[in-house]
């Protein structure tokens, strides 16, 4: 613009006012601001999204939110440690011994996936992250149940630490499938529930063996 | 077109002429499946439902066999594509597994129960279930029978369950897969009446699998007479079934090559059946003292007693 080559600004214009734009909505998550804030509130807001799921696993009713607001970080975090949980079983260099720590990975995730994808063929509504999230978040009851069968075999490997181990995994067993099957059974066509409900009941009954015959050496 | 238009207008204001002379007359309306007489109304209400199943079912089949050429028409590449594998409603799947078990003399597994719908939910669930009953079955059984040793320190011997999967989805697969070429390739020689799809082959396969479930918990029990006879029946029951759905399809053919098939098909089903309670079951060791063995000579009786 040559009109403008011989304009100067001599003083310095302070530019101020509000750039933001008027927000009307009122929903919880507008996330537009959260570059500047500090870290701690970042991870303390996805720490406490996963421990509300949680809860929503310990009391399954009929709540969206596990639904609706997926996230992995939950199931990434119940398999890692049950898989670590599940090593020093017996018997490490020889080849029958207990689940490797990928074996037990690969088993979770290939199945939840399989499960989701099995779900989604039949004919379900819900979409493949959620299903994951949900099928991922019902572990937990089974990874509460390593925690007590470890410390239980701590106390001794007798008859009776057996039975107790048997009690306390089959109780957190059917928790896990009446857990996820709260969730998932609505999203199903009503004339193949059955159909889709076996397949995570085979789910958490291998993983429940696992941690049934988990014995330390 | 237009005299055509005329002619079908013209019939429909007979018609219509005819039904304002004659409203009790009774018409025949085309979506109702069987003219029912009048008496029989009564019976409708009543709670037996034999023939009311029975059109049902007619019908189900005569639909589904008339959709079945417009089902497959998605791209392979789609999602569509393969739910029309999983086009199964739950009595439809306990239905098929029933079929698979108790096998109705003379009649046709994949034309009774299968009719062009071939799922493949069945054929994978029934083998993941096996894989995993096998496997721990196979633990229990070993566990039980060791129980009593000192020297005996309980394993899960997960290995063996990559073994079983890879085992039991290899047969549920590559055998229909053989076979199907196989009849393929006799039916571009002998015009057979008969023919199957790889994937009603699949599935047949997959649901003869289901009695082997039962069969498995059931080897729990450590006596050799009891296993066998388990194997012994079941081999029966499953084997019938193939052999009932592929003798009509081979037996158009050279009687050695279908006589062959049909030995074939039962030698492999049996390998299988034989093969995971050999491995996967330990031999269940009779437990009486051992003999005493008398000495021979004096002179080499040696005291082994600690």
């Amino acid at each position: 613009f040559p009109g403008l080559a011989d304009v100067s600004v001599s003083q310095d214009i302070p530019v101020e006012g509000e750039i933001t734009v008027p927000v009307g909505s009122n929903s919880p998550d507008d996330d537009y601001s959260t570059l500047d804030e500090p870290v701690k509130d970042t991870i303390m807001r996805d720490l406490k999204a996963v421990g509300k799921k949680f809860v929503h696993v310990m009391y399954p009713r009929k709540s969206s939110t596990l639904l609706r607001d997926w996230d992995l970080w939950g199931p990434l975090v119940l398999c890692v440690s049950l898989a670590l949980m599940l090593q020093g079983g017996s018997a490490d260099s020889k080849d029958d011994g207990g689940p490797q720590f990928a074996e037990v990975f690969v088993i979770i995730w290939f199945g939840a996936v399989v499960i989701t994808l099995n779900s989604k063929l039949l004919g379900g509504t819900i979409s493949f992250f959620q299903s994951l999230c949900v099928l991922g978040y019902c572990v937990m009851p089974l990874t509460v149940a390593m925690l007590v069968c470890r410390l239980v075999l701590l106390a001794g490997a007798g008859t009776v630490s057996f039975i107790i181990r048997l009690i306390v995994v089959g109780a957190m067993f059917a928790w896990s499938t009446l857990a996820s099957t709260a969730f998932l059974a609505d999203s199903q066509p009503p004339n193949r529930k059955a159909l889709v409900v076996y397949p995570i009941f085979l789910f958490y009954f291998v993983i429940s063996w696992m941690i049934l015959t988990f014995t330390p050496q | 077109i237009t005299c055509l238009v005329m002619y079908l207008f013209a019939e429909f204001d007979d018609a219509a002429n005819l039904l304002a002379a004659n409203p009790d007359a009774t018409t025949i309306s085309i979506d109702e499946p069987v003219e029912i007489p009048k008496n029989q109304h009564s019976r409708l209400q009543e709670p037996g439902r034999e023939e009311d199943d029975e059109l049902l079912g007619t019908d189900d089949s005569d639909k589904t066999e008339l959709l079945a050429g417009q089902k497959k028409s998605a791209p392979f590449w789609t999602f569509e594509y393969y739910q029309t594998f999983f086009d199964v409603d739950t009595y439809q799947v306990l239905d098929r597994i029933k079929g698979s078990v108790f096998p109705v003399p003379g009649k046709n597994f994949v034309r009774l129960y299968v009719r062009s719908n071939p799922d493949l939910y069945g054929p994978f669930w029934i083998c993941a279930t096996l894989v995993f009953t096998i496997a721990v079955s196979g633990n229990l059984s070993n566990f039980f029978i060791h129980l009593g040793k000192p020297t005996y320190h309980y394993v899960p011997e997960f290995r063996k369950v990559s073994i079983a999967a890879t085992t039991i989805y290899a047969y549920a697969w590559l055998v229909p897969l053989a076979l199907w070429g196989f009849l393929m390739w006799r039916n571009s020689k002998v015009m057979n009446i008969v023919s199957y799809s790889f994937l009603e082959i699949v599935c047949v396969y997959g649901y003869s699998l289901f009695i082997y479930i039962p069969t498995a918990i059931l080897w729990i029990i450590p006596q050799k007479v009891v296993r066998w006879v388990l194997v012994v029946f079941s081999l029966c029951l499953s084997g019938s079934v193939l052999v009932m759905t592929f003798w009509p399809a081979v037996r158009d053919d050279n009687r050695r090559i279908a006589v062959a098939t049909v030995a074939a098909i039962l030698l492999l089903h049996a390998l299988l059946a034989v093969g995971c309670l050999a491995y996967f079951f330990d031999a269940p060791e009779l437990d009486f003292p051992a003999p005493v063995i008398p000495a021979h000579n004096g002179t080499t009786v040696v005291t082994k007693s600690h």
